[in-house]
């Protein structure tokens, strides 16, 4: 009797645990924090962000309803049959039925969610996202270097053409520009070129879901983009409004330390920044 | 426990019958019976013992890097001195890398590999099919024995000038192959990459002798659907050993000719580490970093259904069994199995969704994914269907049974955010990947051995392990796993990443601590409960309670045999004539009809 209860109660606290966890999500943005960040994730601010979290929502709905309908029938189960009884148990082995209802029901589940990511991922990582209408390539904005243990963001300069004697180099922090919504509807992202000098890396920026390994010996085209209306929103009364670039894949005993911050600029104040650089580097010259 | 088959009487045979083991007509040395035994059964146990001895270094292991990641670089009161006397009692950098990767090498490799193949897929298979041993015993010897030069490398991967193998378990090159990449991958990684294959060999081994037995030495009248369910997927994990284990061994001597004669099957040119130009990287390159990865997770990925195929045949049994009712959905069981098998092979790259890899190819490993969550899905149904209606018998056994199938639950459903690719993207290494395989390989396989040793304890050495002890066991493991794994969903979702040893410099990460002081107190308590299981597993060796054949009133043949079972295990001839599962049968008396005994009327 004693362990009847015992596990009965186990398994309801897991039960709880996970409803709280995952249905009641504001529970985590109670924890103790002193800054704006929570045990749930960092604020969105692309605009990819909104899809990404969304497709979050959708799996979390459908994990929750299977979590509490399995729970809950275990629970069930372990009380009501672990009772002392006489008799035997029924005697059966299986029901062709009910395997029909629970292959065909998740199946069908997996399904909506397989499909309803596929534009969504296509849009993160395919090559037609980061082209024009026409077909050609969007403009670099700049080469994104990892090596043991820093971040490192080459810029093209003034000419916008890299190997050119106006390019500048920027440690730790990466500028970018902020399209006004309004205006640059469709051209807001801004792509990079991500390498690696040595060994592995991972180019991660939370607050823009963005996430991509730096594979030496391979060049790739990736892009981001910020959201102005949800940055301005977010970080409009934040003292510093750069956020964390966080290596995610192990690149040796300083990885842990590998990081960078993002600061994400108006136009005018990115042109700005730019001369600043250029200055910067050929002022005395 | 029942005291009907108390004794190690021959079933029909009353309790006056001679419990004649094979012990008496068959005598060995010493040396032969228990060092180098060809006997299932010794092999068995000796796989076990090793697996045992290194799941203390595993976690060991463990609670240095939850006490780094609560408390970094403080130093360790007491044992600091003796463990670092020369960094200021702290652990170091380059340490903590070395932790973490032997920590997943050694409880991967080490622990739950041989303790679900080795040491239960060698003491179960002859038994549960009714043969007197597997098909190539000396074979059998040799696979157990392919474990001294793995652990002997392992070893030796410690001592070697910069320190231990620090490139994680899964070896990403560059920085497993370049010499000045990392202190580890001076020496560490070719011993490390050695001790990988020979595992391999003793997998291999053990594969082919498993395959074989359960295809030609089944009992008369033992089909293939009157197996156990613990034979079919210990059948189902031996194939996909024998398909997946030639790529990592491959691999392996690729990346050991990379490192050793400069051969750049994944070295890019051009490299600079250290303001140097490696040597090496720039003689023969022109390789791919990620070929490597596509070649490590075709095996891997098929590795971890290794992990917890076995496991969800030993559940399936010990549910049955503690539960007195057939298993539901027999024939779905095998086949979900099945599929997970076959599965299993197409799904590598979900491992590589941030790697950049073709994005179209990713499209078509999430798909993949998503279809391989179904049957573990259907596997659960179906554990639950065997409960509705049964007799539980809350023994311990039964007791971890339940904590795996609440806790695979878990593992189960966050595995489909990761499947989910654009979400997979941020949550790709953070700790909601660390908690989703804990919750599947911690506490879903290691419970599931837990329960198979409560449960086969009697078979193997005559006594019952003490149930008062397995149940305080219980009661605390499941309460500190969920304790330190279930709070890393958590730590995941505010984006904190795997292999980080001092995460609280990032504006991101610096409020977590008190999360993690948690996590490493919950994994202290739940590291130091342990002492329950092992007390009661080496005191109730010698002087637990004895025992008969069939303590739990099983169906299944190894019941039949004497326990523990001598030379050979039968004492008499046997016939099969059901499946393993008919509890609560209508057809006799008792609740459990044997597979064996003969069909009498009424
Ligand atoms: C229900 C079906 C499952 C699905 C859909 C699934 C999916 C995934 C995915 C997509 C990843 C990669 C995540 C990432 O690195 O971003 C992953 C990681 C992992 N899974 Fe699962 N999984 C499932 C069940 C299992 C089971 C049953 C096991 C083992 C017994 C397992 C063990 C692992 C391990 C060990 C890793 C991490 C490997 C590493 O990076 O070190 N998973 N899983
Ligand atoms: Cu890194
Ligand atoms: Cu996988």
């Amino acid at each position: 009797m004693i362990m009847r209860i015992t596990i009965t109660l186990l398994m309801v606290a897991l039960l709880v645990l996970g409803i709280v966890s995952w249905a009641d999500y504001e529970f985590w943005l109670m924890a103790p924090s002193p800054s704006h960040y929570t045990w749930w994730w960092p604020e969105e601010m692309s605009t990819l962000g909104q899809r990404v979290d969304n497709l979050f929502w959708l799996i979390l709905v459908m994990v929750t309803v299977m979590f509490v309908i399995t729970m809950g029938a275990l629970i069930l189960a372990i009380w009501k049959f672990s009772a002392k009884r006489e008799d035997k148990a029924v005697f059966i082995h299986g029901s062709h039925k009910l395997e029909l209802l629970w292959t065909a029901i998740p199946a069908a589940m997996l399904l909506v969610i397989a499909f309803s990511q596929m534009s969504t991922f296509a849009a993160m990582q395919f090559d037609s996202s980061m082209q024009d209408e026409d077909g050609h390539d969007l403009p670099v904005l700049c080469e994104i270097w990892g090596s043991q243990f820093d971040w490192r963001f080459r810029y093209p300069g003034k000419d916008g053409r890299f190997g050119t004697n106006d390019d500048f180099e920027s440690a730790y922090e990466l500028v970018m520009p902020m399209r006004d919504t309004e205006k640059d509807q469709d051209k807001k992202m801004v792509v990079f070129l991500l390498r690696s000098r040595d060994v592995l890396h991972s180019f991660f920026v939370p607050h823009l879901r963005f996430k991509r390994d730096a594979v030496p010996g391979m060049t790739q085209r990736i892009w981001m983009a910020v959201d102005d209306e949800q940055m301005a929103e977010i970080m409009g009364g934040r003292e510093d409004k750069t956020f964390d670039i966080i290596c995610a894949e192990l690149c040796g005993w300083g990885h842990y330390k590998m990081s960078g911050r993002v600061r994400v600029l108006p136009d005018a104040e990115y042109e700005a920044w730019v001369e600043e650089m250029t200055a910067l580097q050929f002022g005395n010259s | 426990m029942s005291d009907t088959h108390a004794s190690n009487a021959r079933p029909g045979m009353g309790e006056a019958g001679t419990t004649r083991t094979s012990h008496e007509h068959h005598e060995l040395g010493f040396i032969r019976k228990y060092i180098f035994s060809t006997d299932h059964k010794v092999i068995g146990i000796q796989f076990m013992l090793l697996g045992l001895v290194f799941f203390v270094l595993g976690g060991l292991f463990a609670m240095a890097i939850r006490y780094q990641l609560a408390w970094p670089w403080e130093s360790m009161p007491v044992i600091g001195d003796l463990l670092f006397p020369n960094t200021g009692q702290a652990i170091t950098p380059e340490f903590y890398t070395m932790l973490f990767t032997m920590h997943g090498t050694i409880m991967i490799f080490f622990v739950i590999i041989p303790l679900l193949t080795g040491a239960f897929g060698n003491f179960l298979i002859p038994l549960m099919i009714g043969a007197p041993d597997m098909a190539f015993p000396k074979l059998n010897m040799f696979g157990f024995w392919a474990m001294i030069p793995a652990i002997f490398c392992v070893l030796m991967s410690f001592h070697q000038p910069g320190g231990g193998p620090a490139a994680g378990w899964t070896a990403y090159p560059t920085l497993s192959t370049i010499e000045s990449a990392a202190p580890g991958s001076v020496s560490a990684q070719t011993w490390w990459l050695l001790a990988l294959t020979w595992v391999g060999v003793s997998s291999m081994m053990g594969a082919v002798n498993y395959v074989t037995t359960i295809v030609k030495m089944r009992a008369p009248g033992m089909t293939m659907f009157r197996m156990p369910l613990t034979v079919w997927a210990l059948w189902i994990a031996a194939l996909l050993q024998l398909f997946a284990l030639p790529v990592l061994t491959a691999a392996s001597l690729m990346q050991v000719s990379d490192r050793v004669l400069h051969s750049g099957f994944f070295t890019p040119t051009n490299l600079v580490i250290n303001q140097l130009n490696p040597e090496g990287a720039g003689a023969a390159a022109g390789g791919q970093p990620l070929l490597w990865q596509h070649l490590f997770w075709f095996y891997s990925h098929p590795a971890v259904y290794i992990m917890v195929v076995p496991a969800m045949g030993l559940a399936s049994d010990i549910l049955s069994v503690h539960a007195r009712k057939p298993i539901f959905g027999y024939k779905p069981m095998v086949y979900s199995m099945s599929s997970i098998a076959g599965l299993g092979f197409i799904v590598w790259g979900h491992h590589m969704f941030a790697s950049g890899m073709n994005p179209a190819l990713g499209m078509t490993f999430m798909v993949a994914t998503m279809m391989i969550a179904l049957p573990s899905a259907i596997k659960v149904f179906n554990w639950l269907g065997t409960l509705w209606g049964a007799r539980i018998q809350l023994t311990t056994p039964m007791l971890f049974i339940l904590g795996f199938i609440a806790m695979f639950i878990i593992g189960g459903l966050s595995g489909i955010w990761m499947a989910a690719t654009p979400v997979d993207i941020y949550i790709h290494d953070t700790y909601i990947i660390v908690a989703h395989f804990h919750y599947v390989v911690f506490a879903g396989s290691v419970f599931a051995i837990f329960a198979a040793i409560y449960h086969w304890f009697p078979k193997m050495f005559g006594r019952v392990m003490n149930e008062t002890l397995g149940k305080i066991h219980f009661v605390g493991s499941f309460i500190f796993t969920n304790g330190v794994f279930y709070m890393m969903h958590q730590l995941g979702m505010a984006g904190l990443m795997r292999r980080t040893a001092d995460p609280y410099d990032y504006e991101t990460y610096a409020h977590l601590q008190p999360l993690n002081v948690f996590i490493t107190i919950s994994a202290f308590c739940l590291f130091v409960w342990q002492i329950f299981f092992v007390w009661n597993f080496f005191h109730s060796m010698f002087w637990g309670k004895r025992v008969g054949r069939n303590p739990w009133n099983a169906c299944s043949l190894e019941w039949e045999a004497p326990s523990p079972p001598g030379h050979g295990n039968f004492d008499h001839a046997l016939r099969v004539h059901r499946g393993p599962y008919e509890y609560a049968s209508p057809d006799v008396e008792e609740d459990f009809f044997a597979q064996t005994r003969e069909v009498e009327s009424k």
